[in-house]
């Protein structure tokens, strides 16, 4: 099966590792991404800020491009997912924005028909791979790990849950890798999202909720689905430590290294190299041998 | 910053000014501002209400009494994360985040934010930057508005962009799509913003 791959400026820049787990991850399950040509940004939730108009411009190219294509849209950064979603949805419900939009994009021979479907990589692993495939492809369970979820805000709002996903079905795929799922009720709250580098003290109070709660539920490693709250909650952790005295130390890793650390691939495939708070095998050893009641 | 306004609590109907609340009535998803029954589930869902000077619920309260000075002056409108937790629990259907968006534009459009404040020029900046090359390229962006707003800041963040670089995370060369493409691109963005600024100027005579 092959999908067209919408990329997003991050999984070019700072998060590489998420891109090289991602095509190592559909590469194991023998599904195809191919890169959508000529993309360009989806303008991200900054775009609007200035000028709505723009913005949509900017996410209907890429709608246009991939109509050209064909096949289905592939975004991993919850962002990207978003904002074409939304495009999407507001070009099909305001008549006069999509006719301002028509009318820009056949200013440069491209043209939107809203056939295009836009999908999430943990969509399309719950969906059309399915748990059950992904269980037989297992090599090497993650027994003994204690993994949290976090899918952060634009995977769940405003439209997954409103396709009848919700957060519970989301987490199917950590008990299929063989790992404990904890429990973790903050998993789609916000990680502070930009305010990380513009309005620090509330940005990083933000991803500091996170990460604590999940420290306070024992969890090894906090699992996220979204490139930018893969940054804020690892890049920041020293700053959170020194801000509020609290060691927070936890790995962040993105879905996909996860999922290909129990297909078996390799840290070299998976951008495990790249990650600044590393995920070592041991994590599942240490966390049994940390929770069980000491010997003596 | 909210102005202090302690001293006038009273607004008179010549200080006024309605032309807002007919903007966001006029934006997708801020139709319904006057069906809003005040009930504050926004501002109860929002993760950064605690923060806000005025919660959402009052921002919306304001804009459609003509509080305009009190609501593109607060801080509020720029914490919004856009995390869609208040447009998804709204009882009016109102899409509160949109509402938000439409109101930063508004500032943002009339210069109405403090000198070297880095949310508006964030966004002005990742604009410049997708109008040359299509795509963003983070350390850039970062490194720019750091410059234009805080540059002293650069002393406590440079390990991150090195530690970021250690493990082949920062990526120097400027992210472009391809050259014709990039062209037709900023035509078709400065086409609409030619046509929503000439839309927008008999209404501005009219008001």
């Amino acid at each position: 099966m092959a999908y067209t791959y919408f990329p997003g400026c991050c999984m070019h820049g700072f998060a590489r590792h998420c891109q090289d787990s991602l095509y190592a991850v559909f590469g194991a399950l023998g599904l195809e991404l191919r890169e959508l040509p000529g993309w360009n940004c989806c303008g991200a939730t900054t775009y609007s800020s200035v000028d709505e108009h723009q913005a949509f411009v900017l996410a209907a190219r890429d709608l246009a491009l991939a109509e050209q294509v064909g096949l289905e849209v592939v975004a991993p950064c919850t962002a990207c997912y978003m904002v074409l979603k939304k495009t999407k949805d507001f070009l099909g419900r305001y008549a006069d924005l999509r006719a301002l939009i028509d009318r820009t994009l056949s200013t440069a021979g491209l043209r939107y028909e809203g056939r295009v479907e836009i999908r999430h990589p943990l969509e399309i692993l719950l969906r059309d791979v399915g748990m059950k495939a992904l269980k037989s492809k297992v090599k090497k369970p993650l027994r003994g790990w204690n993994v949290a979820p976090y899918y952060g805000c634009l995977i769940a709002r405003p439209y997954a849950l409103s396709e009848g996903f919700s957060l519970e079905a989301f987490d199917a795929f950590i008990p299929a890798l063989g790992a404990n799922l904890v429990d973790f009720e903050l998993k789609a709250r916000c990680c502070g999202g930009s305010l990380t580098g513009t309005i620090e003290e509330v940005g990083h109070r933000l991803a500091y909720i996170i990460l604590h709660q999940a420290k306070q539920n024992n969890a090894d490693a906090l699992v996220t689905v979204c490139p930018l709250c893969q940054l804020n909650l690892e890049a920041y952790q020293g700053k959170i430590k020194s801000r509020y005295g609290d060691d927070v130390t936890i790995p962040i890793p993105y879905f996909t290294q996860l999922i290909g650390m129990a297909l078996g691939l390799s840290d070299q495939a998976l951008g495990l190299g790249k990650l600044l708070v590393p995920l070592r095998w041991d994590v599942g050893e240490r966390g049994l041998a940390a929770r069980e009641p000491a010997a003596a | 910053m909210a102005r202090p306004t302690f001293f006038q609590k009273v607004k008179y109907e010549k200080e006024l000014k309605r032309d807002l609340a007919a903007e966001i009535v006029a934006t997708p998803g801020g139709e319904k501002i006057f069906s809003c029954l005040q009930c504050g589930t926004c501002g109860s869902a929002c993760p950064v209400s605690v923060y806000m000077d005025y919660t959402p619920r009052r921002l919306i309260g304001m804009v459609r009494e003509g509080f305009k000075q009190e609501v593109v002056t607060s801080f509020a409108i720029w914490l919004c994360t856009s995390c869609y937790e208040c447009t998804v629990r709204c009882p009016a259907g109102i899409k509160v985040t949109d509402v938000m968006y439409a109101l930063k534009r508004v500032a943002i459009r009339e210069g109405i934010y403090p000198r070297r404040f880095p949310v508006p020029v964030l966004a002005k900046e990742f604009i410049r930057m997708l109008k040359g090359t299509g795509r963003t390229n983070e350390f850039w962006l970062v490194l720019k508005v750091v410059l234009k707003t805080a540059p002293l800041k650069l002393l406590t963040s440079w390990p991150l962009g090195l530690r970021l670089w250690q493990h082949g995370r920062l990526c120097l060369m400027s992210a472009r799509i391809p050259k014709p493409a990039t062209a037709d691109l900023r035509r078709m963005l400065e086409s609409v913003e030619a046509g929503d600024a000439a839309e927008a100027r008999p209404q501005a005579r009219a008001a």
